[in-house]
């Protein structure tokens, strides 16, 4: 762990948006390593354009970030990005263990030669996500669940210090759902800052920051603070049992 | 029966060194068609196989050899297309559909200017592999060669591409650049299989073999290993079936590509709902137990 800045990410009058149309506007936050921020709206809300923004996929359109002390995508070995829905052409012949794999390529970059460390740390993403089962099967064979837990043990893969995940309980049962629980809360144990963009209120119970999204900012603050029920009613147009 | 399959060869050089120029032309198309396959690039290989029309036909005019202006004529492509992309916002289809049929009129006004193209006009298109020289065989294996280094060197921001671009741009490569790498790989595969199967049926070959990897292969390394050696058995094939029936030797190659694939396809189709059956039948054996008292 190199350069460590005093917060993890950094955003100050943040506008993200695609080209010049901003889809959400003055966004205000700061992390530090270990935290767990929540990002929570409906479709369309600005959960996936924040985290592509922190990913260095899009450029801010206004305002300041940074990420481990420079700008988004600067550092690809130290950030991990899990998109919302992965791609899963039905033309790749690749295996799970192949897909996971891949989350080392950051580090390796074209020329790296793959090290017993690398297997290493391939085999234990595998093992936690449960993606072992099935490591040896196409993934065009694969159900979405499945999938998912593919995608997510190779962003665990990276060893990133950052992770950004859209929705990746997404098509996950309980069981999924909980499996994703605790390496979240395993990863934020190693010091790793994960951003989770979610529709579920339950998976924001032990954030250190929950944001609430509704093409602007609702609430920002702890779970207590921003999930109250006349925010809760202007991002969902109505309250949700907690 | 000997002399069915291997005479032919044995007794005719020009039959020697088509067949060396298709078995080069089959594995440098397997090899760039893996990834044009993979990342949905048919559209652009069928474009620049016709967008290099108009270069060979003025290099012929102008009495410069045909690869020289096949090759301007994929650097123009590809720079038009890069360009109408970029700067006018469309998507990439519809600035490959404009270049495409732009470039083929091109390529066919200039030889409507002279009727002594209509013999090389035959050539471009369909190719000429029955006339392959010595020197055609080094140009290929050199395309070869440098198409086997790109992959091999851009086989990881290769694959992280295909699988999806964010994946690639958040791991630290540059998009763009090995997207153009990827474009070029396929554009000198173009321009080194015109001679012998023709700009209209090298996407034949591009991606009928690779096609059929991507039906049965479970890695990247092993379709592309099925894909050529399907395009040299294609070769062999289509050689044998044009000399012993007098058919055009690319179409007849291209042909048993294609049909190697529709076989495939069929064959897997039967393997899955096979293998569906097969899945099936515990899970009705399980219901059946489980509705017993």
């Amino acid at each position: 762990m190199t350069n460590t800045p005093e917060f993890s990410i950094l955003a100050e009058r943040l506008g993200v948006g695609y080209g010049r149309q901003i889809v959400v506007d003055n966004i205000e936050f700061t992390t530090s390593p270990g935290a767990l921020v929540v990002l929570i709206g409906t479709n369309g809300s600005g959960k996936s354009t924040l985290l592509k923004t922190l990913a260095g996929m899009i450029t801010p359109v206004s305002g300041r970030v940074t990420v481990l002390g420079s700008e988004p995508g600067k550092s690809p070995r130290r950030v991990a990005y899990l998109p919302q829905h992965p791609v899963s052409s039905h033309t790749l012949p690749l295996r799970a263990r192949d897909v996971v794999a891949m989350g080392r390529f950051a580090h390796l970059g074209l020329f790296g030669r793959e090290s017993a460390i690398d297997r290493e740390i391939l085999q234990s993403s595998l093992e936690r996500t449960g993606a072992i089962e099935f490591a040896d099967k196409p993934l065009r064979d694969l159900s979405g669940g499945q999938q998912q837990r593919t995608h997510l043990a190779q962003v665990l893969t990276r060893r990133a210090e950052i992770l950004l995940l859209d929705e990746p309980t997404a098509g996950l049962d309980i069981t999924g759902r909980q499996a994703t629980a605790k390496i979240i809360a395993q990863e934020r144990g190693h010091g790793v800052t994960v951003v989770l963009a979610t529709h579920e209120l339950s998976e924001a119970k032990d954030a250190d920051l929950v944001i609430l999204l509704a093409q602007r900012v609702v609430a920002v603050g702890t779970p207590d603070a921003a999930l109250r029920d006349e925010y809760l009613r202007e991002c969902f147009g109505f309250t949700q049992p907690h | 029966m000997n002399s069915i399959f291997f005479t032919p060869f044995a007794n005719n050089e020009f039959m020697r060194l088509a067949l060396f120029a298709s078995v080069l032309v089959a594995i440098t198309c397997a090899i760039a068609g893996t990834f044009v396959v993979l990342r949905g690039l048919a559209f652009v290989g069928d474009a620049l196989a016709h967008g290099v029309l108009p270069g060979i036909a003025t290099a012929l005019l102008l009495g410069v050899s045909g690869i020289i202006g096949a090759g301007v004529g994929a650097v123009v492509m590809l720079s038009g297309v890069s360009l109408i992309t970029r700067r006018y916002r469309l998507s990439s289809d519809t600035a490959i559909g404009l270049l495409f049929v732009g470039m083929l009129a091109l390529g066919v006004i200039i030889t409507s200017r002279s009727t002594s193209f209509v013999g090389d006009l035959t050539r471009i298109l369909f190719g000429e592999l029955l006339g392959v020289s010595k020197l055609d065989l080094v140009w290929q294996s050199a395309a070869l060669l440098i198409v086997f280094a790109v992959a091999v060197i851009a086989r990881r921001p290769f694959l992280l591409m295909s699988v999806d671009e964010g994946l690639a741009r958040t791991s630290g490569f540059n998009v763009s650049i090995f997207q153009n790498l990827l474009l070029a790989m396929v554009g000198l595969t173009v321009v080194a299989s015109f001679q012998t199967v023709g700009t209209l049926l090298v996407l034949g070959m591009l991606v009928a073999p690779a096609a059929t990897g991507a039906l049965f292969a479970r890695r990247i390394s092993t379709m592309m290993l099925v894909a050529s050696l399907i395009g040299c058995f294609a070769s062999y094939a289509g050689l044998l079936i044009s000399y012993h029936f007098d058919l055009a030797a690319g179409a007849s190659i291209v042909l048993v590509a294609v049909v190697i694939f529709a076989l495939s396809a069929v064959a897997a189709e039967i393997r899955r709902s096979r293998r569906n059956r097969h899945d099936e039948i515990p899970h009705q054996h399980e219901h059946s137990h489980s509705v017993r008292p």
